[in-house]
């Protein structure tokens, strides 16, 4: 009988460990979320988004720049990353069962494991070397090749879940075989992938490792993909581990307005997706 | 859907279509462009991985000249000026942190997906999953602006004055409590790796076959005694994997390790102590470092990272899959 009890008792225990293990999970999740928006919220205004950075001790100024510059960098890695990414996407789930494919597949995988730092020296080396100079390009390519092999696994998955019957209706019609895979069976299954650029996009976004020596920094507007570029995630590194209380400040703003795109883009993933699997059911 | 095509198809009539996956239609160009284009595209994933390995060695070239391999690993000395480098002190690093990481997140991790799956009810699990991709999502410049307010100056006082009254006897937790250093670093590498840890293991757990559960429940076991000695062990391969794959995130999370490690070229036996790690020396060194020789170094540091993650990854990956297979199996 005791040993029943003994039993229950640690069943009991071992409930309540696990549930706590949520609450551990949840606090810093809290507490970075309540910090952000705390300590941001008091250095916002619409200076903010439409100024250039100031120097220490000036009053004013923002981040308008970076914020141009990562919508910037984003847009180069979306125009190499996105039709690389989704096209070896479709290959995989179409084409892929092959040696080739299942080559590309592993590849695939294990590239998204490679860490950001790196692909910034492969960017360096590639674009930054030759053209010596840092650039936009560099930052975009680096963008770029942390997005493709993320892309290429979510578009796979996505194009297998569309049922083979649409594909064989198609066919059967006398539909070129390219034309069903754009019209029929992508058509499918673009919610799904709508959902996973938007996801791509806001990683890009939130990098910081691979822009340091790619897109470097810049105090000013640019707009040209050979000149050093600013981006937001770069703006707030180089605010907090400076020595001023002012630019500290500027760092907590920067990192609201960047959690606020990440997390807008994220949502709107989330709202894709849900729209989805309702019309789908 | 207009039939323009239907002259000119002059495929197998009479037969079955019994091979779904080759084209049921004869090819034309279109369809030999596209899968052209397609195979392009494929092959670019494969010309990027060719071009990180070689971009990395062109890069790393210089050093080579000036050290051997097994030299740059053991080094201890790095000294730009000097034109000496060793890479062991931020091996080190690395090492640390991602243990410290590991030994924190795994027991919550699991604890976390244990619960979701097998004890909280059905409707919770979409709430807590939400939260833990939003941790996900965090980026990780955030997190390192959260952990240089917020968390180092909690260690500095009172976590790290507590640990070396407490545990002080170990030599890993001596030495001045400044707040940035390998426990800094490894206890925000932990805040980071813990939703892939989570999510995966969730995955995993939810792999297992509910007789599993239902037999050592019929055998008389409590709740807890089904997941001990049912559910974990079946699991246990893909957890292994899962606390792998935030193992290689571990490894290569830069920005957040960063702004809290303390910048020090040194190795330290304390947790306390100021140290260095492979992504954050070349994220601090790289934009800055002169001449092809400094250069190379930290390219080299990059490949050492590289081929470390890299490995794990595999042997993560062929984890994670093996439940998968076993369980459809």
């Amino acid at each position: 009988m005791m040993r029943l009890h003994l039993r229950n008792a640690v069943n009991v225990a071992a409930t309540i460990a696990c549930g706590a293990t949520v609450l551990i999970a949840m606090a810093p999740l809290a507490s970075v979320l309540w910090l952000v928006v705390s300590r941001g919220a008091a250095g916002l205004s619409l200076d903010f988004f439409t100024h250039l950075p100031t120097p220490v001790g000036e009053p004013g100024g923002g981040v308008g720049n970076a914020i141009a510059g990562t919508a910037y960098l984003v847009g180069l890695a979306c125009l190499f990353g996105l039709p690389v990414g989704i096209g070896a996407g479709v290959y995989l789930a179409e084409r892929g069962d092959g040696r080739l494919g299942h080559a590309i597949r592993f590849t695939a995988e294990v590239l998204s494991g490679v860490p950001s730092i790196v692909i910034g020296i492969v960017a360096y080396g590639l674009l930054v070397v030759p053209m010596r100079r840092f650039s936009a390009l560099a930052g975009g390519i680096a963008l770029a090749i942390l997005m493709v092999p993320m892309l290429a696994r979510t578009t796979e998955e996505l194009v297998r879940l569309v049922p083979r019957s649409l594909r064989e209706a198609s066919l059967a019609l006398g539909v070129h075989e390219w034309k069903t895979s754009l019209s029929v069976v992508l058509r499918t299954a673009l919610g799904g992938i709508v959902t996973a650029v938007l996801l791509a996009i806001s990683r890009a976004a939130g990098e910081t490792a691979p822009l340091l020596f790619t897109a470097l920094n810049n105090q000013y507007w640019n707009a040209k993909p050979d000149q050093p570029t600013a981006s937001l995630t770069v703006q707030i590194y180089n605010y907090a581990i400076s020595p001023y209380e002012d630019w500290h400040q500027k760092a907590w703003t920067a990192a609201l307005v960047l959690l606020l795109l990440v997390g807008s883009l994220n949502l709107a993933a989330r709202l894709f997706t849900r729209g989805r699997l309702r019309d789908a059911r | 859907m207009r039939l323009e095509r239907t002259a000119d198809v002059t495929g197998p009539v009479g037969r079955a279509p019994v091979a779904p996956a080759g084209p049921l239609l004869p090819a034309n160009r279109g369809d030999r462009l596209f899968a052209v284009g397609l195979t392009i595209f494929a092959g670019i994933v494969l010309l990027i991985a060719g071009l990180i390995v070689l971009m990395l060695l062109r890069v790393a070239h210089p050093l080579s000249a000036s050290t051997s391999i097994a030299k740059f690993i053991t080094g201890t000395d790095w000294d730009p000026v000097q034109l000496s480098f060793g890479a062991l002190p931020f091996i080190y690093g690395t090492v640390v942190t991602s243990i410290v990481a590991i030994v924190l997140a795994v027991p919550v991790s699991v604890g976390l997906a244990v619960f979701l799956v097998e004890i909280a009810p059905a409707r919770v699990q979409p709430i807590v999953s939400f939260l833990i991709e939003t941790l996900a999502a965090i980026p990780s410049v955030v997190y390192g602006l959260w952990g240089l307010f917020v968390l180092v100056p909690l260690l500095r006082s009172p976590v790290e004055p507590f640990l070396r009254q407490v545990f002080g006897f170990l030599p890993l937790f001596r030495g001045p409590a400044i707040g940035v250093g390998y426990l800094a670093a490894g206890l925000i590498l932990a805040i980071m790796i813990l939703p892939t840890i989570a999510s995966v293991t969730i995955e995993v757990l939810k792999t297992v076959p509910p007789p599993l559960r239902e037999g050592a429940y019929g055998l008389g076991a409590t709740r807890w005694e089904a997941i001990r000695m049912a559910v974990l062990p079946y699991a246990r391969n893909g957890i292994v994997g899962a606390v792998l794959l935030g193992l290689g995130r571990a490894l290569g999370e830069t920005m957040a390790v960063t702004m809290v490690i303390g910048n020090s070229h040194e190795i330290h036996a304390s947790l306390f102590a100021p140290g260095y790690s492979l992504p954050a020396i070349i994220a601090n060194e790289f934009a800055e470092a002169t001449g092809p020789l400094y250069v190379g170094a930290l390219a080299g540091l990059a490949l050492v990272l590289f081929g470390i993650t890299i490995v794990l990854n595999a042997v993560a990956r062929l984890l994670v899959h093996g439940v998968g297979s076993r369980a459809s199996a």
